[in-house]
């Protein structure tokens, strides 16, 4: 296989690293050297080989611990993965649409074999080889969407479309910057961003959400978000605050580079063709600010955007109370510099 | 974002006369390969070249959802319109290549209903035909009420009667049956959603009776997509582009402004998706406005248009264009 899984924790001991590679193609999210919101919408179409545009879904090095971290924290709290009735048929949609895509872009781990609706599934790195029926929920160990999401990184929402808005009505959350899929289900569109400062009075989300109910099938698009979290947790939910919340106040100078990851959320969107309704994978990549200032673009820019980012974003990503320890860390990667367009490592 | 929705090349594997006003057509794609899958009440778009003159004229997907070896439409032939119903029925025939767009769906049913009860009136039929078919796999519970001029002209009805049994209720009017809306639509039990696709007066009877009977406005779905209707040619100025376009007696403004090489944006072209929503920049005349989309106020302020089926009288319109 074409990728080597490393072995590696995302809690307790925190052994997730990236290789030197996995540093290279890791997703900047910032193409200039100031932050303010913007819907920022691109098509997502296949991207520069090696990056994590390459292919529809990506699968990289984290991708078989990842997998074993989600199953641990589903063991922990069940309510993680929740489905709506009426939300099956998207769940079959997006099982379809991960198969199909990986079996593609991956064809030595993944593959995909269809004998009308018979379908042999066989994902080598998580070693699984089953045989089901598509659209019999009798035929597989869990749902359609638990099934597929327990072998795909990221997060997933489903969104039904109905009275001109969009319903969070199915989800697998297990790696998300701090919000409760329990707590949101069955939201509309402006309510499950309620929390979010500033964009609503921009008029962001009344423009996405009249963008998104045109999204059209075989036309997916994408979006970058981002955050910070101290040590490479990936389940930063509010339902475990109390295990990971506390971790900011034991950050030192001394532990910033060590510590402190930027946590960059590739979003995609995607119409889901039986359905109708969309699929929202939020794919969570972790970097520590060690590792992110080897590229020297990345730690000049970050230094600038965390300087000039507004008082309200860095209170609602959660790291405002060590936002001058990290931008003082970061100053000595600013030799004032220009930074050259867009977020490619030079 | 590029206009419509993706398109590709398909060849019309079957042409069926249903009877002398209906026919359907069969699609397949050019490459042998599946076509999307979709979901009952999509549309697509087909894209016809009559004698230089390009028309894009959606219609909905009557075929089964499942079913990705090819796509069914039905048309049903409007011989006062502008000519794309026509050219379907004259020109069209087996083994031609024409392009088709990816379905896009503007009519779904809602997921978490009780029961669906499905009205149509005449062509209307279509969209339930795959509606129908999804929601039988599904093991949802549905009702057909489906009305047409005459057993003739109304041939669907028999084979779905065949396929779905006494889900299926016929109603022809030279036989004197008709639904009895206030009862049917007052004897439904809690949770039921009604979807309503037929002529302008039947979707508006229905809805008018429904909200009458204190049914649920989000338990209330209905599709009309509008053909551009006919009128007098105009001008228009397009500002952005610095064009002057001729909008001819049978052609949409959206036509005309594509025919003049600007890529506008559209999905639906008939007046329910908003895609194409225009802002006018200056106005001397009167906008037809013909859409579903724009509020009373947005028409009255006459400061929006929508170019796939509105239209303009007077001296004098530019659009941000």
């Amino acid at each position: 296989m074409g990728i080597q899984f490393n072995d590696e924790t995302f809690h307790k001991d925190y052994t997730y690293r990236n290789s030197p590679a996995g540093i290279k193609r890791f997703p900047f999210p910032f193409p200039e050297d100031d932050y303010m919101y913007s819907v920022n919408i691109e098509p997502h179409v296949p991207g520069r080989e090696g990056s994590v545009f390459e292919h529809t879904f990506d699968v990289d090095e984290h991708y078989v611990s990842e997998m074993r971290d989600r199953a641990r924290v589903l063991a922990d709290d069940p309510l993680r993965c929740q489905s709506l009735p009426h939300m099956t048929l998207a769940g079959w949609d997006l099982l379809e649409l991960i198969m199909e895509s990986k079996a593609r872009d991956y064809p030595d781990m993944f593959q995909l074999t269809k004998n009308g609706d018979r379908w042999h599934w066989v994902n080598k790195p998580l070693g699984i080889d089953d045989t089901f029926t598509f659209l019999d929920e009798t035929t597989l160990p869990y749902g359609p969407m638990e099934y597929i999401t327990r072998q795909a990184q990221g997060d997933f929402t489903l969104q039904d479309q109905r009275d001109d808005n969009l319903w969070i009505e199915a989800g697998m959350v297990t790696s998300q910057a701090d919000w409760s899929l329990d707590f949101d289900i069955g939201m509309s569109f402006h309510e499950w961003h309620a929390p979010v400062p500033l964009a609503g009075g921009m008029g962001i989300f009344d423009r996405a959400l009249k963008f998104l109910l045109k999204l059209q099938y075989g036309a997916p698009v994408r979006r970058f978000n981002w955050t910070m979290t101290v040590d490479p947790l990936l389940d930063t939910s509010p339902e475990n605050y109390h295990k990971w919340g506390p971790s900011k106040a034991t950050l030192t100078p001394d532990t910033v580079g060590r510590r402190q990851h930027l946590r960059v959320e590739l979003q995609t969107l995607y119409r889901l063709p039986r359905s109708n309704a969309i699929v929202f994978p939020i794919r969570c990549y972790l970097i520590s600010f060690q590792d992110l200032v080897t590229v020297p673009k990345w730690g000049r820019r970050l230094h600038r955007v965390l300087q000039t980012l507004p008082e309200e974003l860095a209170e609602y990503k959660g790291f405002a109370r060590n936002r001058q320890m990290l931008t003082d860390w970061l100053a000595q990667y600013d030799d004032g510099s220009p930074t050259s367009p867009g977020w490619w490592a030079d | 974002m590029s206009a419509g929705a993706t398109r590709f090349p398909a060849i019309v594997a079957e042409v069926t006369e249903i009877n002398n006003l209906i026919k359907t057509f069969r699609f397949v794609r050019e490459d042998g390969a599946e076509v999307p899958p979709f979901s009952g009440g999509s549309h697509i778009v087909v894209e016809m070249d009559d004698d230089g003159t390009r028309r894009l004229n959606p219609y909905s997907l009557m075929s089964d959802p499942a079913d990705t070896g090819g796509y069914s439409i039905s048309v049903r032939r409007e011989d006062g319109g502008r000519g794309g119903s026509r050219f379907m029925h004259t020109r069209v025939k087996p083994g031609m290549t024409m392009t088709i767009s990816y379905p896009v769906n503007l009519f779904p049913i809602d997921g978490r209903a009780k029961k669906h009860l499905l009205l149509a009136g005449g062509i209307g039929i279509t969209p339930f035909m795959a509606h129908m078919a999804q929601l039988s796999e599904r093991n949802q519970i549905f009702e057909l009420h489906y009305g047409a001029a005459s057993r003739a002209v109304g041939q669907f009805g028999d084979r779905l009667r065949k396929h779905y049994g006494d889900r299926i209720h016929l109603y022809y009017d030279d036989e004197g049956t008709m639904m009895d809306l206030p009862s049917l639509l007052r004897g439904q039990p809690a949770g039921t959603h009604l979807y309503v696709c037929g002529p302008k007066g039947m979707i508006n009877a229905v809805m008018k009776i429904a909200r009458e009977a204190g049914w649920p406005r989000g338990a209330l779905h209905s599709e009309e997509f509008l053909a551009p209707p006919v009128g007098l040619p105009f001008e228009v100025e397009l500002a952005n582009s610095g064009k002057t376009v001729q909008v001819g007696a049978a052609q949409s403004l959206l036509e005309a402004i594509e025919a003049a090489g600007v890529n506008a944006p559209y999905l639906c072209r008939g007046g329910a998706c908003g895609q194409c929503e225009c802002e006018v920049a200056a106005v001397d005349g009167e906008i037809e406005h013909n859409d579903h989309w724009l509020t009373p106020e947005e028409k009255a302020s006459n400061s929006k248009i929508m170019p796939c089926v509105s239209r303009f009288k007077g001296q004098r319109l530019v659009l941000n264009l």
